[in-house]
């Protein structure tokens, strides 16, 4: 070992590290003991209070609806949008909402548009819907990983070019968050998070204390959100529920070629019911499609086989380690 | 009394709110650390008690207060974690309530902690990441700044990590220049998929000049310092101090990097840390033009 490593064995005996200087143990101690605030009881109460009040929010509810279905990520996989729709009326849904990103990943996205406007579907911004439509350079999902970052971009200029302005424009007039009365719940639907546009609530990142502070600073009886791609619920202690309803763009990276969207209805008995539903669709078909359009094979095979291949980098340790890649 | 009383400030320094308590970290190793690295910007060692383990106790109190403000996240470290001989309890009291990161040196990740690390990880909703870190992808670039032999032992901690099924992020400083560039971090890639890690995972950090790396890499200049007007429209969102504030045995801290200051403590609960700091330090200057956070 050489003399630089023995010297701090020792050298910190008695004595604490203040910045860069050595100081008696006891300094360090005092000097923090008198630093900071320290709260009456009362103010401690007033402050954890005043953290979690509702700040004022004048986006108008709509409904009330006794049974609605929600979907998000339609990512230019039109085939599954109409097979969603045909599937919600089928199931007696009052009203049609999509949670953004309709663009990216698939082909044509102008195909998606008329399904849209036939169906009623109610929608709000995604990132994407927000990058298209201010002509952003970038599709805002917030990817840090060189790999994701690359196929995102592909994506991005993809629909970027194949998006006429109309529809751009049209993107741009989307609210960015909905309240929504099923039975006697307000649910806020929203696309990332109430916070941001592109947070991530994954299942394992959004425990059930963050959800009800959430809730309560939103002022509503549950939220409904997608953006990760995978979907998942939480029935919080209060009784509220917070409910991801997945994409309907592609696969649940669980090696199944089906998609996800949710129902929700009103009940007598728990308030509210959360249906979470895998849908089928011509992946196949969708699959030529995309080679037709010359888009990347990385994302074929995700339709194929269900697996993601990219945006990996995005999942928490613990829906990484179900993923195959 | 207001914070600007409790932190006398000068007045070219700008101050950041705290916009959501999203990342609580826990100095839960304290200063101490069977490591002694030259470049420690908290400059632990096995005598460094500037700050003490904290206990489970403690840490339950302050997971109390914390799920009332609806923390996302943990993060623990130290000095080293698994020092603290609460660390596996400590550990499973916080994933009932969210997920959990540790930032570990790897020394004392032997087959049966990693084993019961992994149950902890099974037994819950919630995500638990384990954070080693390297300096160097060989023993030569490592081992003059972790120590003589670390390199080996690290390596073995990560093996007995990936063998109990779990897989770790691989931290690394700028201190290992080549870890900045695409190569440099391929090589580290390169290092782990040779041990069997399909997927590997690296989180690269640049350097704080403060503590052990003064020393070691040369201390901040005197312009090294952030002021009013440098951030556009005044907006420090990219700060993690503006999301997260730091536990110690001593009080709450405003974020994992000023623990060694006694004028970045806060308060003495997280309610009485809600408030706005001043960035007056120069390590700020580095969270801002580095845009670091520390989380994964
Ligand atoms: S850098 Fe980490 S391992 Fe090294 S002395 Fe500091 S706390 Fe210990
Ligand atoms: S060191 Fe970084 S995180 Fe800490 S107060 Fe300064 S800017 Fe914030």
């Amino acid at each position: 070992m050489s003399e630089k490593l023995i010297a701090p064995l020792t050298v910190h005996r008695g004595l604490a590290t203040w910045g860069e200087k050595l100081v008696p143990l006891a300094a360090f101690r005092q000097a923090a003991a008198e630093t900071g605030l320290r709260l009456t009881q009362r103010e401690r109460e007033a402050a954890l209070r005043a953290y979690r009040k509702a700040t004022a929010d004048s986006t108008p509810v709509e409904g009330p609806y006794s049974r609605i279905a929600v979907f998000g990520g339609v990512y230019s996989n039109h085939l599954a949008l109409a097979e969603v729709l045909e599937e919600a009326a089928r199931r007696g849904a009052e009203a049609i909402y999509c949670l953004g990103d309709l663009g990216a990943f698939g082909p044509s996205p102008e195909k998606v548009r008329p399904l849209l406007s036939h169906g009623g579907v109610l929608a709000i911004q995604g990132n994407y819907e927000e990058s298209l439509a201010s002509g952003r350079e970038d599709c805002n999902c917030g990817y840090t990983d060189p790999r994701d970052n690359h196929f995102a971009e592909i994506s991005y200029r993809y629909t970027a070019q194949s998006c006429s302005p109309g529809f751009k424009a049209w993107m741009g007039t989307l609210p960015r968050r909905r309240r929504v009365r099923v039975g006697n719940r307000e649910l806020l639907l929203v696309h990332g998070s109430p916070r941001r546009v592109n947070e991530f609530l994954f299942h394992s990142t959004s425990p059930a204390p963050f959800l009800e502070v959430l809730l309560d600073q939103n002022r509503c009886d549950g939220i409904l959100c997608t953006h990760t791609g995978l979907h998942w619920q939480r029935r919080l202690p209060s009784g509220r529920d917070v409910v991801n309803v997945g994409v309907i763009g592609r696969p649940a990276n669980d090696g199944n070629t089906h998609v996800w969207f949710a129902m929700l209805e009103a009940r007598e008995k728990d308030g509210l019911g959360v249906e979470l539903l895998p849908l089928r669709y011509d992946h196949s078909g969708l699959a030529a499609e995309m080679r037709r359009e010359g888009l990347p094979e990385e994302f074929v095979e995700t339709v194929l086989t269900g697996w993601w291949t990219t945006c990996l980098e995005i999942l928490p340790a613990r829906e990484r380690a179900a993923s195959r890649f | 009394m207001s914070v600007a009383e409790a932190n006398p400030i000068p007045a070219a320094a700008p101050r950041v709110e705290l916009k959501s308590l999203d990342t609580l970290w826990f100095q839960v190793g304290g200063t101490v650390c069977n490591l002694a690295c030259t470049h420690c910007f908290v400059s632990c060692s096995p005598t460094n008690h500037t700050h003490e383990f904290l206990a489970l106790a403690e840490v339950r109190r302050y997971l109390d207060e914390a799920t009332r403000l609806g923390v996302r996240e943990y993060y623990f470290t130290g000095g080293e974690p698994f020092l603290n001989p609460e660390m596996e309890a400590i550990l499973e009291a916080t994933l009932a309530l969210g997920p959990a990161t540790v930032l570990t040196n790897g020394l004392l990740l032997d087959p049966a902690r990693c084993a019961r690390l992994k149950k902890l990880a099974d037994a819950t909703d919630y995500s638990l990441d384990l954070r080693v870190s390297m300096d160097g992808y060989d023993a030569e670039s490592n081992d003059p700044v972790r120590g003589a032999g670390t390199f080996e032992r690290i390596l073995a901690g990560v093996r007995n990590l990936h063998e109990a099924g779990l897989n770790p992020v691989i931290t690394v400083t700028e201190v290992c220049r080549e870890a900045t560039t695409d190569s440099g971090k391929e090589r580290f890639f390169a290092l782990l998929r040779t041990m069997g890690i399909e997927r590997p995972r690296l989180k690269v950090l640049p350097v704080f000049q403060i503590g052990a790396e003064a020393e070691r890499g040369g201390a901040y200049e005197s312009w090294q310092r952030l002021r009013e007007g440098d951030a556009p429209a005044g907006d420090w969102d990219h700060l993690q101090c503006s999301a997260c504030r730091m536990v110690t045995d001593q009080g709450v801290w405003v974020c994992p990097i000023l623990v060694n200051e006694p004028t970045a403590k806060m308060g003495e609960t997280l309610a009485d840390t809600l408030g706005a700091f001043p960035l007056e330090h120069p390590a700020c200057w580095t969270c801002h033009v580095y845009g670091v956070s520390c989380r994964t």
